[in-house]
């Protein structure tokens, strides 16, 4: 039931916040703030209480489970599930809802409520997407949160947003409706097995299918989520949607919605065709690394700050896709680490570009320079986030892209090389971004006052979790294992295709502290 | 005919006596109120003498006409949208016309001409429905008499209609020549048995005739090139009736007569309706692009919508029959909820159909915008929407039938949908008013009160489409029972 009271409350403080906000904009954000805040605060009770569970090995994975009949005729259920992964990424979702209203709190001046609403309708989406557990379900929440981020675009975007939005809702849109093309075939195809019509993932598992069209129904959900991801050649939605965005936008955009396409991957895509998944990895390893490097590069080449951060995601985001196609312990530990550090890290760059652009109403780096003389709490807060994103040891980012290169070393050399190469790039644009924009000379019209309170919180916020898990990860990963060992058992690099349609068996790895035996069990089978 | 066929026959006698009693009440009395109140009076009658026919079974009446479950169920819906075009063209007419009272007459003819296409099982019914619909529909079409828009889209739809009826009738012809036989169910059987003697030139001629003659009447490629200039130009509410009644009593039939069809995949016949249905999802949402009309523009979407149809009616077994049903219901829900905004916002001298007067309709009027924002998101199958859930089970049908060809059609035009349906979105929410002092009319446009009665049809749509969306077991239950009796 908590799952189903933590998806409903934003869509029922999304309306509160509505109405309330009709005559006084500010409780629209008071109500918003308590919203997200009281949902955080159940998810802590949640952690504390659940906490024991994810340290047992066998069992089961789900801590939390709901399944009601929504249409029986069809074989469509309500079922939503938690287990350590989906959990992470429901509390992220909370806590990036709660950073987006406090980022907004001066930025949104017009049509207050309606704009809390919208976002408080994508968190209840994505919340739900992140729960879901019936096929249906997922692509029903994936594609209605578009809705709402189109309008937190086009409404209180800058001056390209509606060019912006109808591109990121038509990209999304056609790779959704390939994703329900596929998801069909694949309930068709299990219904004419067993007789049995159900969008239960579950239960889907366990269908047989031949390889060519197991690739195909993998390219249908592969076209949905590097959409979302993004891949590389299929990202150039995100640096306009990004750029044009309300700074809430944009930390939904980068902190969640994007999140999406990698856990898609990691729960339905691979362990659904899990042969056709390993025999394309090359190939996605490749578009990985290209997208590491590519979008490094181009973020170098931005005059545009935002656009700058919104090129960054790319090159993060190829390290997330490049662990998720390694598939072992090590790499997808890191993937997850490194969602939730990218979440924050670049959050946060996206708040501190949209302070900027509030006082100095541009975003163009050629009118910046030498801010630290006015503005240095500012600039010591953005030089936090920039080494974070670069990957300086102690910030998480640095952990989480480690165990990825390490992770996936064991599966392709070149493409670990190839991808460190990224690093180094990151060093630079991160770099150089700090050095353009607070050093160097100062520039006459821009000066601005420096961090209020309200504000220096919400950094120091989104700093602790990157410090925390930069020194000791070992608290998420716990969380995580048991959920992804099974998924990991469910696909096995290189072992022959299932033949029975057993549920999600247990996790059979102890709790072991890195996880290393777990990521031996995947490896033995590896066809590399 | 026995009294027990008077007694299945009571919706159509319903029917038939109301449109009577609002001709002679028109005489008599000169109230638009009282007109309107008669008429829904005989609608609401005939909805209650529905349950009366089903109570008795599926029943023959005379060879014409068949009144089972399925007939009851289109019927019934038929007569629920013709009661909300009533309601629309009330604050309609209200602002320009003085005396609406045929009107309404009319409109009941043509309810009845579509109820008798449902129902019909022979040549004969089918043709009178067919005539009896579309003679009204010209004369509904020029009603407003004063504008010379209306008029010329009277007469192009009143050439139009009556080539291909000539066209319809030549084919049945020619199959009766051949058949000897002019009841439907003997036409149906030939596609079941997959033709075999009968498979004669004159047969084939005949069929394609008669494809032709229901085409037209559904707007698909290549017969729709009526469709944009008869939604711009006939009055909003009577668009919408052309858009839901007059397509939605064909489509019935096609499902019911022509299922066999889809038994034979890489039959002639069989890539002819592919080839029209991608056809019409390509052309309709291609030219919606291009359009800054709005009536236009939904005129593009419906072929569209139409094509995405007959992808449903392509595939095999019953899931698909309950497909066109549902994709069927809802495109009558949201059509009927475009056209009622449309009908809301138009003033007494021209139809709100340019996009321009919809720009910044969120801060003049949000109720409205925000119904039309669903509406339009209903169109475009965004989930929580009963569009969605319709375009979901024509996917789903599709995929069961493995038409991989026609789903990847349906999925890459969508997609074209979405833009241009976005377009008004942002129209309406996004951009602001013009500020010509040239052009009074998007202000005078906005300010004009609504109706009540269009109120409660749009509150009544936005809430189906909603709850639709939300929770569609209910319908699809109905449906399922309905489709059962289908062959």
């Amino acid at each position: 039931m908590i799952l189903i009271a933590l998806i409903a409350w934003p869509f029922v403080a999304g309306v509160a916040a509505w109405i309330a906000g009709r005559r006084r904009p500010h409780v629209a954000r008071w109500v918003s703030v308590l919203a997200m805040g009281a949902g955080l605060l159940a998810l802590a009770v949640v952690w504390i209480v659940k906490a024991p569970d994810f340290a047992l090995s066998g069992h089961g994975p789900f801590v939390a489970s709901v399944h009601v009949a929504w249409v029986p005729q069809l074989g469509i259920s309500f079922f939503v599930a938690a287990d350590g992964l989906s959990l992470v990424m429901v509390t992220l979702c909370y806590a990036l809802g709660l950073l987006a209203v406090l980022s907004s709190w001066r930025e949104v001046t017009t049509r207050v409520g309606f704009f809390h609403f919208m976002l408080l309708w994508t968190i209840a989406a994505l919340v739900g997407v992140f729960t879901a557990l019936d096929l249906f379900l997922f692509y029903f929440l994936f594609e209605m949160m578009l809705v709402p981020m189109f309008f937190l675009i086009a409404l209180w975007g800058h001056e390209r947003r509606v060019y912006a939005a109808v591109k990121f809702f038509l990209f999304t849109q056609i790779g959704g409706l390939l994703m329900l093309v596929a998801i069909l075939a694949l309930y068709v195809i299990h219904g004419r097995q067993t007789g049995v019509y159900t969008f239960d993932y579950l239960q889907l598992l366990g269908t047989h299918l031949s390889m060519a069209t197991a690739t195909w129904l993998m390219l249908g959900f592969f076209a949905a989520f590097a959409v979302k991801l993004p891949a590389v050649p299929l990202h150039t939605w995100l640096p306009d949607a990004h750029t044009q965005a309300p700074t809430a936008g944009s930390l939904v955009l980068a902190g969640l919605l994007i999140k999406i396409g990698a856990y898609g991957m990691i729960r339905f895509m691979v362990p659904l065709f899990p042969q056709a998944a390993f025999r394309a990895a090359p190939v996605f390893m490749g578009l990985a690394v290209l997208g590491i490097l590519y979008g490094a590069v181009l973020a170098f080449a931005q005059r545009d700050l935002k656009r700058l951060v919104a090129y960054t995601s790319v090159s993060h985001m190829g390290f997330v896709l490049l662990a998720i196609f390694a598939w072992n312990t090590l790499a997808l530990q890191g993937a997850v680490l490194e969602i939730v550090c990218h979440a924050f890290s670049t959050g946060a760059l996206f708040a501190i570009v949209g302070l900027m652009q509030e006082r100095l109403h541009t975003r163009d780096m050629d009118k910046m320079g030498g801010l630290w003389l006015t503005a240095p709490r500012l600039g010591a807060v953005a030089l936090v986030f920039a080494l974070a994103s670069l990957g300086l040891p102690s910030l998480g980012n640095f952990v989480a892209e480690f165990l990825i290169l390490i992770g996936s070393w064991r599966v392709s050399e070149p493409a670990t090389v190839l991808a460190a190469f990224g690093l180094v790039a990151a060093t630079i644009y991160s770099l150089w971004l700090i050095q353009r924009v607070f050093q160097g000379r100062e520039t006459p019209a821009a000066t601005m006052p420096d961090l209020t309170l309200r504000e220096g919180v919400m950094l120091a916020a989104m700093a602790a979790p990157l410090l925390w898990l930069g020194v000791y990860p070992q608290p998420l990963f716990n969380a995580v294992r048991p959920g992804l060992a099974a998924l990991q058992q469910r696909a096995v690099r290189g072992a022959p295709p299932p033949s029975s349609a057993v549920l999600l068996p247990p996790p059979t790895t102890r709790a072991a502290p890195t996880g290393s035996d777990a990521g031996a069990v995947s490896m033995s089978g590896d066809a590399q | 005919m026995t009294a027990a066929g008077v007694v299945t026959l009571l919706p159509f006698i319903a029917l038939t006596l109301s449109a009577v009693v609002v001709m002679l009440a028109g005489t008599f009395h000169t109230s638009h109120r009282l007109t309107v109140g008669l008429t829904l009076g005989g609608l609401a009658w005939t909805l209650a003498m529905l349950p009366v026919t089903a109570a008795r079974g599926g029943r023959q009446v005379t060879e014409l006409l068949l009144l089972d479950d399925y007939t009851l169920f289109f019927i019934g819906l038929l007569v629920l949208t013709t009661a909300g075009v009533v309601l629309l063209s009330y604050g309609y007419l209200e602002r320009r016309e003085s005396h609406p009272h045929d009107y309404y007459t009319l409109l009941l003819l043509a309810t009845l001409g579509g109820a008798t296409l449902v129902a019909s099982t022979h040549f004969a019914s089918f043709f009178l429905g067919l005539e009896v619909l579309s003679v009204s529909l010209y004369t509904l079409i020029a009603y407003p008499r004063l504008h010379a828009d209306f008029i010329e889209a009277g007469v192009k739809y009143l050439v139009l209609a009556a080539a291909t009826a000539a066209f319809l009738l030549f084919g049945m012809a020619l199959v009766y020549a051949e058949l000897g036989t002019m009841s439907l169910n003997g036409f149906a059987l030939l596609h079941v048995t997959g033709g075999g003697a009968a498979d004669t030139s004159l047969l084939v001629g005949g069929f394609v005739l008669i494809i032709v003659g229901i085409g037209f009447k559904l707007g698909v490629v290549p017969f729709h090139m009526w469709t944009p200039d008869i939604y711009q130009g006939a009055p909003a509410p009577v668009t919408a009736f052309v858009a839901t009644v007059s397509k939605g009593a064909m489509v019935a039939l096609l499902l019911r007569y022509f299922r066999g069809v889809s038994l034979n995949p890489h039959d002639t016949v069989w890539i002819v309706f592919a080839a029209i249905a991608a056809a019409s999802m390509i052309a309709g949402n291609l030219l919606a692009l291009l359009q800054s009309n709005v009536k236009r523009l939904l005129a593009y979407s419906s072929i569209a919508h139409l094509g995405y149809i007959l992808v449903a009616f392509l595939a095999v077994g019953r899931t698909a029959a309950v497909a066109v049903g549902f994709y069927l219901v809802a495109y009558f829900v949201t059509t009927l909820g475009a056209f009622g905004v449309v009908a809301e916002l138009s003033g007494a001298e021209r139809d709100a159909d340019q996009i321009d007067d919809y720009r910044g309709l969120a801060a003049r009027r949000p109720l409205l915008a925000a119904t039309f924002a669903l509406v339009l998101f209903s169109l475009a199958g965004i989930p929580l929407t009963v569009g969605f859930l319709g375009k979901f089970y024509v996917v789903n049908a599709g995929a069961r039938s493995q038409l991989w060809w026609l789903l990847i059609v349906l999925v890459a035009t969508s997609t074209i949908g979405l833009y241009y349906y976005t377009r008004i979105v942002v129209a309406m929410y996004v951009e602001q008013p013009q500020a010509l002092p040239s052009a009074p009319r998007p202000a005078r446009l906005g300010a004009i009160a609504g109706s009540r009665a269009s109120d409660a049809v749009l509150i009544v749509v936005a809430g189906l489409v909603l709850f639709l969306g939300i929770y569609p077991a209910p319908l699809i239950r109905l449906l399922e029972h309905v489709v059962a009796g289908l062959p």
